[in-house]
């Protein structure tokens, strides 16, 4: 097997991962996801607990240690088949709270509180850091198996050149994918089709070495039996204690891994997904576990003394000259390290910069919540967690040389995520658990794990000197690292494991009985609790005075414009509300903090929803809810509950009609007032200069201009009839369509260019897309080109900016079209915006308007007509009007479709 | 109308349903039991090579255990679906505090 | 024939030239101020003999102006004749209770015009709000 084959093969096969990530990407944004929804693809992404630590170091482990290496699947195995006790729970809480990685959950669970969010991503950057470091080496090491018949190609030096190379290549494919998606809190479906990929190839890879091993080499599996008893595994003595220690620390791992997070919870497209994967998970781990000890039986037997088993999976078929087994083996190993590299990436970047960048740079800058772009900010800062992980995996590579300490640095990382699992638990099954006792529990046991096993792992080269672990820091003996209050001879790694979690889980049980949960935190605490029960959340906010305008505009810059403006509509709509600016009722605070929270976590997203509403989050009968715990009174409320919701809604709804009508009878009160201005003002100048030319002594040129000025207000008044007779032909629906076909970008110009005779003297410039224009529509192309030049003539009437711009965005969406005015003035007011669209409500009256105020009640009108909608979007900045036109008419009724 | 407190019997149907929840609870604590028989008897007589039948009886009790979730996710896959059923039965996470 | 001076108070340019040349003829100094925001301001400048009023206005009513005029000591004497063309009956009763002088509802007869404001400005003020006669 020439090395550079290899090389070549790898190249390819990273190409093909690109590749497939891409495809996957593509089709999950065409909404052709099918198969990506499938609860196999959920089961094989799984799989990145499989590392190359586990590919290589699982036949290494049973070569040293027999079938010790079990425990690190039957953990696991454990957990998934009780799944209907924790992970259904887990992965419910996930869905319901839009949890974006395991800091978050604690954070949300323990009153959004941003600082155990920051404990555990430091845990979580801490212990992932080595592990990644490990991938590396064992990627490299795999290289150098191959390399050893080509010395002069593979220097020493080389070997870290070709880790630097692949952190690269991880790096950009994390960035690539893990951030590609705007919305940072949607699912990375093409990360999670190349691992499920790669989870195939690594299971075929080992399954094929081994039934090589079990057929090939050995005669069969009788004769493979004999082979393990007359090996050196035979004597073999499971120690219960480790046997016990290493099992229980690997099922705590499966929860609480941050990259098992991710795709056990974050990415969980289904609930039920996880049904399938009860068995087919454990499945998995057994058949990678299947072979492992005949590999290693055999390798002992056949492998020159001292070489080093970790390797057996390479060297074997090596060997054996079997290079193309060889090479399968290599894409396995490969597969394992580049899908947990990747996988751990995205988790660890997404805490980094959710619990760490944004929350400083919030703090940092003032009034954030009204200013800059935040969603541009999580991205960049997640794009550059994600190198920065990936270099201080690569950093302690070097650091650590590639020594052999980095060999148990898989349990290392195991027992430094076990420290989540108290508070994690605690959290989801006690409601009594609180902030306090999980912060102390979490950094006491973060401390004793650091102290007593993560430190002398790096090595006498580390931090801690040989004297200190034999004599303890001051020559106090009872503090040795690893013989804490003089308790000696326990494996380092069960030492460490013992008095970690159990001081871990003593401190947060104690102080969680002593201390008192904050507001927020007990309502955090029913709603993971009690997931189950109903209420999908707790709701944190009484009625603040947020504006629900300046929520929408913190909301576009977050979420992105379209998709705030989506959720705003259909919140709005719920509450019977027509438009984009639901009440601010805290059913609807609670579902955009939510919603805020899938992008930037929970302690983030409550922050900023708390500037904005300022004061207290919670109200005194929030509290209450809470207090009344009892169970009996628990369905009648929650009927209650519906009911008064539904009575809330609907008197919501009268309200706002009632406020309308109260506002249209003034109006109407005011129409034929207004009408009979609008008519009478021409008729008076028309009468007062026809009795003046009456006159026989009048000079030529005062007659003719005076007979101009009848001319004009003649031609007044017939507009102002026209408009008044389209007004009541479009209400009443009676108006005859002329249905044809033309291109959007050409109706645009149309309208611009009549526009144009409005206000011509002023510097008035359009800001447009031409490509996103070319479109066919088919409607009555007169009818929409007149509700354009209005909404053009309006902006060139009214936008009072200096240099004055009209934006027109048009956005396609399924058979539709939207298309957005939007002007930079002063925008109006909002308790005008909901009856600009009424007869004769011109804002100002100023007659140089020129119009009676018809013109937005006629295009409402046409829009109706049309089968679509006009609306006045708010939070833009300036005046901006949303047009939304089907593509196409449903039937040819000319009846109102909208 | 809603469900009022637990009615006292289910339908054969939903009582099926209700026994295999409980076998789900249970599974991963036979899981358990098994797991670590093998630490009970152990020390017994060292030095005899027997790590082939451990072997066996590790890689046996694992696809038991697996065929076992098979089986119980087959049955419990609809009362997911049905998600109302499945609340009514989770006794287990209520009034601590 | 003096020249008597009126100030006239209407935004639509076209009647505001119309009433000029009528009353310009009838040997009226006319001064016009399109805008209900500056009207007070020319009064109290120009302390005209009679003020014709539009009604609605760009800035501010006209019965804003006329009730701000007659609260005004030196003003409050001040013949003002009110012009509307909404010409409903509730126009006229405001106006009325607002002190105007005389009104008239657009549009209006040239000859109607030039007679309430004679009327107006011939009966002087202190004898109260005299009725404008109606077309």
């Amino acid at each position: 097997m020439p090395f550079n084959t290899l090389v070549a093969v790898s190249l390819v096969y990273v190409l093909f991962l690109f590749l497939v990530a891409f495809i996957a990407e593509r089709r999950a944004r065409r909404g052709r996801l099918r198969f990506l929804y499938s609860p196999w693809v959920y089961t094989l992404s799984l799989s990145i607990y499989c590392t190359a630590w586990t590919f290589y170091g699982a036949v290494g482990s049973a070569a040293r240690s027999g079938l010790e290496f079990l425990t690190i699947y039957l953990g696991p195995t454990l957990v998934f088949i009780g799944w209907w006790w924790v992970l259904r729970k887990l992965v419910r809480i996930g869905r319901t709270q839009r949890v974006t990685s395991i800091a978050d959950l604690i954070s949300s669970r323990y009153g959004k509180s941003n600082l155990l969010g920051v404990i555990v991503t430091l845990m979580a950057v801490a212990a992932s850091t080595p592990y990644i470091a490990l991938q590396l080496q064992s990627v490299t090491l795999s290289f150098g198996v191959f390399a050893a018949d080509t010395p002069q190609f593979w220097e020493l030096p080389n070997q870290s050149a070709a880790a630097l190379w692949i952190a690269g290549g991880l790096a950009l494919f994390t960035i690539l994918f893990g951030t590609r998606n705007l919305d940072a809190n949607e699912r990375h479906h093409g990360v999670v089709t190349a691992v499920a990929l790669e989870a195939i190839v690594k299971l075929v890879a080992l399954v094929a070495v081994g039934i090589w091993v079990v057929w090939g080499l050995a005669d069969g599996v009788g004769d493979m039996l004999a082979r393990i008893d007359a090996s050196t595994l035979a004597t073999w003595q499971l120690e219960p204690g480790r046997f016990a220690g290493f099992t229980f620390v690997s099922a705590a791992a499966v929860l609480t891994l941050p990259r098992m997070f991710q795709v056990l919870v974050v990415e969980n497209t289904d609930e039920r997904h996880l049904v399938t994967a009860s068995w087919a998970f454990p499945a998995y781990l057994l058949l990678m576990s299947l072979f492992v000890v005949p590999i290693a039986v055999v390798g002992l037997e056949r492998a020159a003394p001292g070489a080093n088993p970790d390797l057996f999976v390479l060297t074997l078929p090596l060997s054996e000259g079997w290079g193309r087994l060889a090479l399968l083996a290599f894409l396995g190993g490969f597969s394992s390290a580049t899908s947990m590299v990747i996988v751990a990436a995205i988790a660890l970047s997404t805490m980094v910069s959710n619990h760490i960048v944004t929350p400083l740079w919030l703090a940092l800058s003032r009034g954030p919540a009204e200013r800059g772009d935040v969603r541009g900010l999580v991205l960049t800062s997640r794009r550059l967690s994600i190198a920065a992980v990936l270099a201080m995996g690569y950093g302690y590579y070097r650091l650590s040389g590639g020594s052999e300490a980095l060999a148990s640095i898989g349990f290392i990382a195991f027992i430094g995520a076990a420290q989540v699992l108290p508070a994690l638990i605690g959290g989801i099954f006690w409601r009594g658990a609180t902030h306090t006792g999980a912060a102390a529990g979490l950094i006491i046991g973060f401390a004793i794990w650091l102290y007593a096993l993560f430190l002398p792992s790096v090595g006498e080269t580390g931090l801690m000197s040989a004297h200190m672990m034999d004599e303890g820091p001051f020559g106090l003996g009872w503090l040795r690292p690893q013989a804490l209050f003089g308790i000696e001879g326990l494996d380092p790694l069960i030492h460490a494991l013992v008095w970690s979690l159990m001081l871990n889980t003593l401190a947060f049980l104690i102080l969680s009985m002593l201390s008192f949960p904050g507001p927020v935190e007990r309502l955090q605490g029913v709603a993971f609790v009690n997931v189950f029960e109903g209420r999908s959340g707790a709701r944190g906010w009484s009625r603040g005075q947020a504006e629900a305008e300046d929520l929408l505009s913190m909301a576009q810059r977050i979420l992105g414009a379209q998709e705030a403006q989506l959720f705003f509509q259909a919140q709005a709509a719920g509450q019977g509300i027509r438009g984009f600016l639901p009440d601010p009722t805290p059913d609807f605070l609670a579902a955009l903090e939510r919603k805020l929270a899938g992008s930037v976590g929970a302690a983030t997203a409550h922050a900023m929803i708390s500037q904005l509403i300022g004061g207290a989050a919670v109200s005194v009968q929030d509290l209450i809810a809470v207090a009344n715990e009892a169970q009996e009174i628990k369905e009648y409320s929650a009927q209650l509950e519906a009911q008064s919701d539904e009575l809330a809604r609907t008197a919501r709804a009268l309200r706002a009609a009632n406020e309308k009508l109260t506002s249209l009878s003034v109006q109407k009160d005011a129409f034929l007032g207004q009408i009979s201005h609008e008519l009478r003002t021409p008729m008076t100048s028309i009468r007062a200069f026809s009795e003046i030319l009456m006159e026989p002594d009048l000079p030529e040129p005062v007659r003719a201009q005076y007979a101009e000025i009848i001319h004009e207000e003649a031609r007044r008044l017939t507009r102002l009839l026209d408009d008044l007779i389209d007004l009541a032909v479009l209400e009443n629906r009676k108006v005859d369509l002329n249905i044809s076909v033309a291109n959007l970008h050409d109706l645009i110009n149309r309208a611009a260019h009549a526009a144009s005779s409005t206000r011509p003297e002023r510097a008035f410039r359009f800001e447009r897309d031409f490509p996103t224009e070319h479109m066919a529509v088919f409607t009555d192309t007169d009818r929409l080109v007149q509700v354009f030049i209005n909404l053009i003539a309006n902006a060139r009437k009214y936008c009072d900016a200096e240099a004055a711009v009209l934006r027109i965005e048009v956005k396609r969406r399924k058979n539709r079209v939207q298309i957005d005015f939007i002007d930079n003035g002063a925008g109006i007011p909002k308790a005008q915006q909901g009856l600009i669209f009424e007869k004769f409500a011109r804002l100002t009256d100023t007659s140089k308007a020129g119009g009676a105020g018809l013109g937005l009640a006629i295009c409402r009108e046409i829009m109706a007509n049309l089968g679509g909608t006009i609306d006045y979007l708010p939070g833009q900045g300036g005046a901006a009007f949303r047009i939304v036109l089907p593509l196409r008419r449903r039937g040819d009724e000319p009846g109102r479709a909208g | 109308m809603a469900r009022k407190a637990t009615p006292l019997f289910l339908a054969r149907r939903s009582y099926r349903r209700h026994r295999l929840m409980d076998a789900a609870r249970l599974l991963p604590i036979l899981g358990v039991v098994l797991i670590f028989l093998p630490g009970l008897w152990h020390p017994a007589d060292a030095g005899r090579a027997e790590t082939a039948s451990a072997l066996i009886y590790f890689f046996g009790t694992w696809a038991v255990l697996i065929g076992l979730a098979g089986a119980l996710a087959r049955g419990l896959a609809p009362a997911l679906d049905a998600e109302d059923e499945a609340e009514g039965s989770v006794p287990a996470t209520r009034g601590e505090a | 024939m003096t020249h008597k001076q009126v100030l006239l108070v209407e935004d639509e340019p076209n009647i505001a030239e119309a009433i000029r040349f009528i009353l310009t003829r009838a040997g009226w100094g006319v001064a016009v101020e399109p805008s209900g925001s500056q009207a007070i301001a020319r009064i109290c400048e120009e302390r005209p003999a009679a003020v014709i009023l539009d009604l609605m206005l760009p800035g501010r009513s006209g019965l804003e102006i006329l009730a701000e005029l007659r609260a005004d000591a030196a003003l409050s004497a001040t013949p003002v004749l009110m012009l509307t063309a909404r010409g409903q009956g509730r126009d006229r009763e405001a106006a009325t209770a607002a002190g105007a002088t005389a009104f008239l509802a657009k549009p209006f007869a040239n000859a109607d015009l030039l007679a309430a404001l004679e009327a107006m400005a011939g009966a002087e003020p202190a004898t109260g709000p005299a009725t404008g006669p109606h077309r």
